[in-house]
């Protein structure tokens, strides 16, 4: 399917909520909790997440969702997660794709990492404005998600980590955990692949200058597989 | 996944041309980072083995690639645990960094190769590796991770090279 008939597949408001609750969710979802999500049947909810998964946006598994195995634990149920392709569509047609690769090859080749930090820092203090440094996580996560970074929050014991509550009611009762700002999307993904510690350089330069020197958060460089390099935590000198 | 596939490990080797001493105040942050990051790597997925020097705990000590030249040498089980490991965890922040402490490499300075499982690559054969991939460009010899062979293509390489090993 062209990537215009995939995006095309979205129009139809029902399906645009379920590929964007399952997408928000960053893990499988089940046909019952996206149905919900979406305030639908669970029947119409399962024929608009199979034409999502036809059209290639989201992609499908089966996973018992209860824990159990063996006989008598009831058939796998059908689970979704968004596709990792990327669809696009330019019109007119560009190609900032090609252009982008190709300054970033000739940036590592020539050792470029400094300028190209530079001007990400200016160009994330220049979107960031007249406003004052980011004043907390939570508007730090406003920030990233108008971005397209995908934000969550998560309780950061140098490890796992557990998710907090994305409602928000847990809000504040983080304890003795550090709570930390975790992005699931980078949007600068391809060419971080191809070329990480320069993109990745510039993707924190970007986010250091976006939400300010001297604020009360900070970004630091704290790569995982799968998700953005960067994380967002409380300055640890906010008290001074 | 063949047998074949299975017994195969990924052998890569790295080398960084310092611009100062890694006893001078402007590499010590470098070298902060060399135990952790070390250590990371030790307890990450898929890692196999590095190469470290007598006594030591990393390889820097060894200069076989030039008196300013460091080495790095590891086996791991797969691609994809030496790539999580080298651009997904905590040595992403000292790659972000290398222009600070490294010269700028005009020819290819990291190179992959398949190996045996229980294999150990000798310094020697991983600088021959390097050699091979700046004369002759990639190949199923000698290759990076924009331009890895497939497990197929590995596993065949790897098939005809044995015969010939020791």
């Amino acid at each position: 399917m062209e990537d215009i008939d995939a995006i095309a597949v979205l129009q139809d408001p029902v399906r645009r909520r379920l590929y964007e609750y399952v997408a928000a969710q960053g893990r499988e979802v089940g046909r019952n909790e996206a149905a919900e999500a979406a305030g639908v049947a669970r029947t119409l909810a399962a024929h608009h997440l199979d034409k999502l998964a036809e059209a290639g946006l989201l992609e499908t598994g089966s996973r018992r969702l209860t824990g159990r195995s063996g006989p008598g634990a009831g058939r796998p149920a059908k689970v979704y997660t968004r596709s990792r392709a990327e669809r696009s569509v330019s019109l007119p047609a560009r190609d900032y794709r090609t252009a982008a690769e190709l300054l970033a090859e000739a940036a590592e080749q020539a050792g470029l990492d400094a300028g190209l930090c530079e001007a990400a820092r200016r160009r994330g203090e220049a979107l960031r404005g007249p406003a004052a440094p980011c004043a907390g996580l939570d508007e730090a996560m406003d920030v990233l998600a108008a971005r397209g970074y995908e934000p969550h929050l998560e309780c950061d014991e140098g490890g796992e980590g557990g998710e907090v509550g994305g409602g928000g009611e847990n809000g504040g009762g983080g304890g003795t955990a550090a709570r930390v700002v975790r992005m699931r999307n980078c949007p600068f993904h391809a060419l971080a692949e191809r070329y990480p510690p320069l993109v990745c350089g510039m993707n924190l330069a970007l986010l250091e200058g976006l939400l300010g020197a001297g604020g009360r958060v900070r970004a630091r460089m704290d790569a995982r597989p799968g998700e953005c390099c960067v994380v967002v935590e409380d300055s640890k000198n906010n008290d001074d | 996944m063949t047998a074949s596939q299975r017994a195969a490990h990924l052998a890569q080797l790295n080398i960084a041309t310092l611009l100062h001493p890694l006893d001078d105040p402007r590499t010590a942050p470098f070298v902060e980072m060399l135990d952790p990051v070390n250590a990371a790597a030790d307890a990450a997925p898929g890692f196999v083995w590095r190469l470290v020097g007598d006594g030591a705990a990393d390889a820097t000590g060894l200069r076989p690639a030039g008196e300013d030249v460091i080495v790095n040498l590891s086996v791991w089980e797969t691609q994809e645990a030496l790539w999580d490991f080298t651009y997904r965890s905590g040595h992403l922040d000292v790659m972000r960094r290398r222009r600070d402490w490294f010269a700028r490499h005009v020819k290819a300075h990291l190179v992959l190769w398949w190996v045996p499982a229980g294999h150990r690559p000798t310094a020697a054969e991983a600088l021959e590796r390097l050699a091979d991939l700046q004369a002759n460009g990639p190949s199923p010899r000698a290759f990076t991770f924009a331009s890895a062979p497939t497990a197929a293509e590995a596993a065949r390489h790897l098939e005809a090279g044995a015969t010939s090993q020791p």
